[in-house]
């Protein structure tokens, strides 16, 4: 109910927006392999289901396997660099160095080492998601209270518990601001990977859409990966709802 | 087994001395306060026998045993409650025992029913004020295996009505649940209406100045603090302390 009570703010303006646009299409007599109307978009995205449906399925286990191996290499980077300090010194600013390279670039070259399988395209998919994991779970463990670990310490806690007591349950919540930014990335890594030439995927639909102009289409991918990522993220939160019980009611985005 | 013996312990930080030649010992199941001026090392003590760091010089030893720079020797109480936010109460008074590698559920139980705290087993700590957050974290200092307990101003965040409070349930519950207690405060009257014996510390480099032998009878009423007595003593700490931090 409270989603409903914050939500219709964005909702509405979403709904002008749309409106304004299926205003202004016909009035400046757009044509329709330029800009198509929402109208004309979500009609054909009812009516094409069975000619995208395959490929949609294809994005979506590309992705969420990705987006496991992703998240897994990069909670265990982390973990690696927090135990490790000097290990940490020496590859913290290597790995924001990596985040330079664009994956556009990258791509390419991924296909000429590995071929048109689905190897060169779950790298991508793990380069683009594990780096905010990494990036947000090594600061959670940094940012343990100070004295809830001098206390650990003084109880006679070793490094393991107080790693697996303290740090890693202390930086939960940032892990999960993490994964919530990485199961977004995820789908947009795997459409990516698609372009670079695939049998099926929303990527593949998009780019023989776009070269035969069929705009209409091309919205509808757009709309796909949107709803895709929505979803992602949606399943995230929840999850984070259901690890995540502690925290003070409202913690973070209270004040609607 | 629960007997403390400071020897000459000698600690100083980046050449500044902050513990000179400190001796000091407790006797089992015996209730000590440490009294000093802020600043005076106090905490520096409870980081040597806690074992966060190694003396200088000197020797800690717990029930003959030293325990110099070993960690998990003492059980501790900080001055914040330092409860876990994601455990439950009951799971936050365990941990002391979790990480010594024994706990009892049972015992864990049926002190907080003791304490007062039954019916939120399954709290989490924002739920509870700061004196049940208190009584938590002793609890969980009970619980431990370890025979002493630090207590490190563990009431000083909380308000006069709850302090007050806090240390007749304090001496309530280690009435039945005895141990060796070392305690630290700068809080004159509350030194003396818990401790067996009080020890007053000078400034840096802190050593012990004076020692005070407290003979009210146990169990102690709240009204002691208003006899003569009580103030004669009173007088004579705030004496020693005085001298203490003028020169």
């Amino acid at each position: 109910m409270k989603m409903v009570e914050k939500g219709w703010r964005p909702v509405l303006v979403l709904i002008l927006l749309l409106i304004i646009w299926q205003v202004l299409v016909p009035l400046f007599e757009v044509p329709a392999w330029l800009l198509p109307t929402p109208g004309q978009i979500g009609l054909e995205a009812v009516n094409s289901w069975p000619n995208y449906s395959g490929h949609l399925l294809a994005t979506i286990r590309l992705s969420i396997l990705g987006f496991f191996i992703g998240s897994t290499v990069g909670l265990g980077v982390a973990m690696v660099l927090h135990l490790v300090p000097k290990l940490r010194e020496t590859f913290y600013p290597l790995l924001i160095l990596s985040q330079n390279i664009p994956i556009i670039v990258l791509a390419p070259l991924l296909v000429i080492w590995f071929g048109f399988g689905v190897v060169p395209k779950l790298i991508i998919i793990i380069l683009v998601c594990f780096f905010p994991i990494t990036i947000a779970a090594l600061d959670g463990f940094k940012q343990t209270s100070s004295e809830l670990l001098h206390y650990m310490k003084m109880a006679g806690a070793d490094r393991r518990q107080i790693f697996w007591k303290l740090e890693w349950p202390h930086a939960m919540p940032s892990i999960f601001s993490g994964l919530k930014i990485a199961a977004t990335y995820s789908v947009m890594g795997a459409v990516i990977s698609e372009w670079l030439g695939a049998q099926e995927g929303i990527g593949v639909y998009m780019t023989l859409a776009s070269s035969s102009f069929r705009t209409t289409q091309v919205f509808v991918a757009i709309l796909l990966i949107m709803c895709l990522s929505m979803l992602f993220f949606a399943a995230i939160v929840l999850l984070e709802k259901r690890v995540i019980r502690w925290k003070t009611s409202g913690g973070g985005d209270s004040n609607g | 087994m629960a007997e403390l013996v400071i020897e000459q312990l000698t600690k100083s930080f980046d050449g500044a001395e902050v513990l000179k030649e400190l001796s000091l010992h407790i006797q089992e199941d015996e209730f000590v306060a440490v009294l000093g001026p802020s600043g005076s090392g106090k905490s520096t003590l409870f980081h040597l026998i806690g074992g966060l760091y190694e003396p200088d010089e000197g020797t800690i030893a717990l029930g003959g045993d030293k325990i110099n720079g070993q960690k998990g020797s003492v059980s501790y109480m900080p001055q914040s409650p330092s409860l876990l936010p994601w455990r439950s109460i009951l799971d936050n008074v365990l941990l002391g025992a979790e990480l010594a590698g024994h706990k009892d559920k049972e015992a864990a139980l049926q002190m907080m029913d003791k304490a007062g705290l039954s019916g939120y087993e399954r709290a989490y700590p924002h739920q509870l004020s700061g004196g049940m957050k208190q009584r938590a974290a002793f609890i969980r200092s009970l619980l431990s295996p370890q025979p002493l307990i630090l207590l490190d101003e563990p009431f000083s965040a909380l308000d006069e009505f709850t302090r007050s409070e806090m240390q007749k349930w304090l001496l309530d519950i280690w009435q039945s649940n005895k141990r060796s207690i070392l305690f630290v405060t700068h809080n004159i009257e509350e030194a003396l209406f818990l401790a067996d014996r009080i020890l007053v510390l000078s400034e840096k480099p802190a050593r012990v100045v004076a020692e005070f032998q407290v003979e009210f009878t146990r169990p102690r009423a709240e009204d002691i603090t208003l006899t003569e007595e009580f103030l004669q003593y009173k007088k004579d700490i705030y004496k020693v302390l005085k001298k203490g931090t003028g020169e």
